[in-house]
């Protein structure tokens, strides 16, 4: 297993956000986190990066358990990227040291390498003319885009994407899902929260259904989509279609 | 106004104008050294006691407490009594030359005091900046230091420059309590020449001086306060 969560549980003060998760992830799945507001979408892939200490059960990658108390987050981050729904990029930055910051002070790569690597992701996903530019010059899918390459040029093994279009115009979610499209190929192993569920139907091997802090439901795009079993997730389809979500 | 011309002679006398000026200008080099020097020291000072204090590491607790202690006693007293405590009572325990010199310690009272004030700036800023820039860099894989040096301190510093001058303005003139202490600068010039002649002209040829160096720092901060306005609001309304 890539990615295994056992048992994890997380709360906020009173509140039970994540009510013992578990989990298997496949080395180059795709997995999508569906539910409503405040299911433990966003709780659990910040937890996966360690972003948030759980309070109980145990996260593993490569049968590594990552989750134990008072080991460096660091290397195991290297390891694990994570995208965010506000983007996040560094305002006082160029779109070139956002991407180069990590490569020249986490893993060290020469200033040239770093540069190198950073420009063929600009241009793979159609980013090369913004090397230079700050991300208050670009648009929220640029940005988006932007986030997804700084993310990707530490070569993580497992990549994160939170909520990746909910910030953005409609017409701009497209060109921040081909970039998803295009990873699908490369073999990435992605966890994806999202409320899309068109593009969640179209790119996952699995789709988890989460409610109650659980997975309450899993299994094939078409399975979850078509023929729901759970009555909660039968409900949640049917407000999300309701809103011309699918 | 019957004593309007009385007044005029003892604080507006231009003859006592134009012979104290050049004085008072070359006792006010020593304020601008003083000045000159305290200020990089009062903001490495700042710096990191701003951050010791930001710190989020558990280790760091017992410092951290030291730092709250440090910065809320040398704001909660006046700049005037540390310049008299320490600028007296650090030399009084028997240095030798120059190390008992009023002017090397009344400065060390103004970096200690400064250093506590610009020190709650620079947290202020610290704190300005949005959680998600903390969590997108330590994503990344980068240490919490590593993150305070690239990510956090950069866009700190820019945010309060103009607070941050407010400060530097108020040190300009605090300078001068150095001189009650002894080290001859402006206002201890002005009132050396004022007993003298038995005119109060050189106290306002003083303010001049400080008026000539305060108001240009003012404006200053004024334009980068509107410029930071300008920069991170996009609309203005009127």
């Amino acid at each position: 297993m890539k990615l295994e969560l056992r048992n994890v549980r997380k709360s906020f003060e009173e509140r039970v956000v994540l009510a013992g998760i578990n989990l298997e992830v496949k080395a180059g799945e795709v997995v999508s986190f569906i539910g409503s507001s405040g299911s433990g979408k966003t709780t659990l892939l910040r937890c996966v990066n360690l972003l948030e200490p759980i309070d109980d059960g145990a996260i593993f990658l490569d049968g590594d358990e990552i989750s134990s108390v008072g080991r460096d987050p660091n290397p195991v981050r290297r390891r694990i990227g994570i995208v965010f729904q506000s983007f996040n990029l560094f305002p006082h930055m160029s779109v070139r040291r956002n991407i180069t910051l990590a490569l020249t002070q986490v893993v060290e790569k020469s200033a040239d390498e770093a540069n190198e690597i950073a420009s063929s992701l600009l241009k793979r996903f159609g980013l090369g003319e913004k090397i230079d530019a700050y991300p208050d010059q670009l648009s929220g899918g640029q940005q988006q885009r932007v986030a997804i390459v700084r993310a990707l040029a530490m070569s993580p093994e497992v990549l994160l994407l939170d909520e990746i279009t909910s910030a953005l115009d409609p017409e701009l979610v497209g060109e921040v899902l081909d970039v998803v499209r295009e990873l699908k190929g490369s073999g990435i192993t992605m966890l994806i929260a999202t409320h899309e569920m068109n593009f969640a139907r179209e790119i996952s091997d699995r789709v988890c259904f989460l409610a109650s802090g659980l997975v309450a439901e899993q299994g094939s795009p078409t399975q979850i989509f078509s023929n729901p079993t759970d009555e909660r997730t039968k409900q949640f389809l049917r407000r999300v279609q309701a809103v011309g979500k699918t | 106004m019957p004593r309007w011309d009385r007044v005029r002679e003892s604080f507006f006398n231009g003859e006592r104008l134009v012979d104290s000026f050049p004085r008072l200008l070359d006792a006010f080099v020593l304020d601008i050294k003083i000045f000159a020097w305290s200020t990089p020291a009062i903001i490495a000072l700042a710096l990191v006691l701003a951050i010791t204090r930001s710190s989020r590491n558990p280790a760091l607790f017992p410092i951290r407490i030291f730092v709250i202690g440090y910065i809320d006693i040398m704001r909660g007293v006046p700049v005037i009594l540390w310049i008299y405590l320490i600028g007296f009572g650090v030399p009084g325990v028997g240095l030798e030359r120059p190390f008992n010199s009023p002017l090397l310690w009344g400065s060390v009272a103004l970096v200690l005091t400064y250093g506590a004030y610009i020190a709650e700036v620079f947290r202020a800023g610290i704190d300005s900046v949005h959680e998600s820039q903390r969590a997108a860099s330590r994503s990344l894989g980068l240490s919490n230091s590593q993150t305070m040096r690239f990510v956090i301190l950069p866009q700190a510093i820019r945010r309060v420059v103009p607070p941050l001058m407010n400060d530097l303005v108020s040190l300009q003139k605090d300078v001068a309590l150095v001189s009650l202490i002894g080290p001859i600068e402006l206002l201890r010039q002005a009132g050396i020449d004022k007993a003298k002649f038995a005119n109060f002209t050189p106290y306002v040829a003083a303010a001049i001086i400080f008026l000539m160096i305060t108001i240009p720092l003012t404006r200053t901060t004024d334009y980068l306060l509107a410029r930071e306005r300008k920069r991170t609001s996009a609309t203005r309304v009127r």
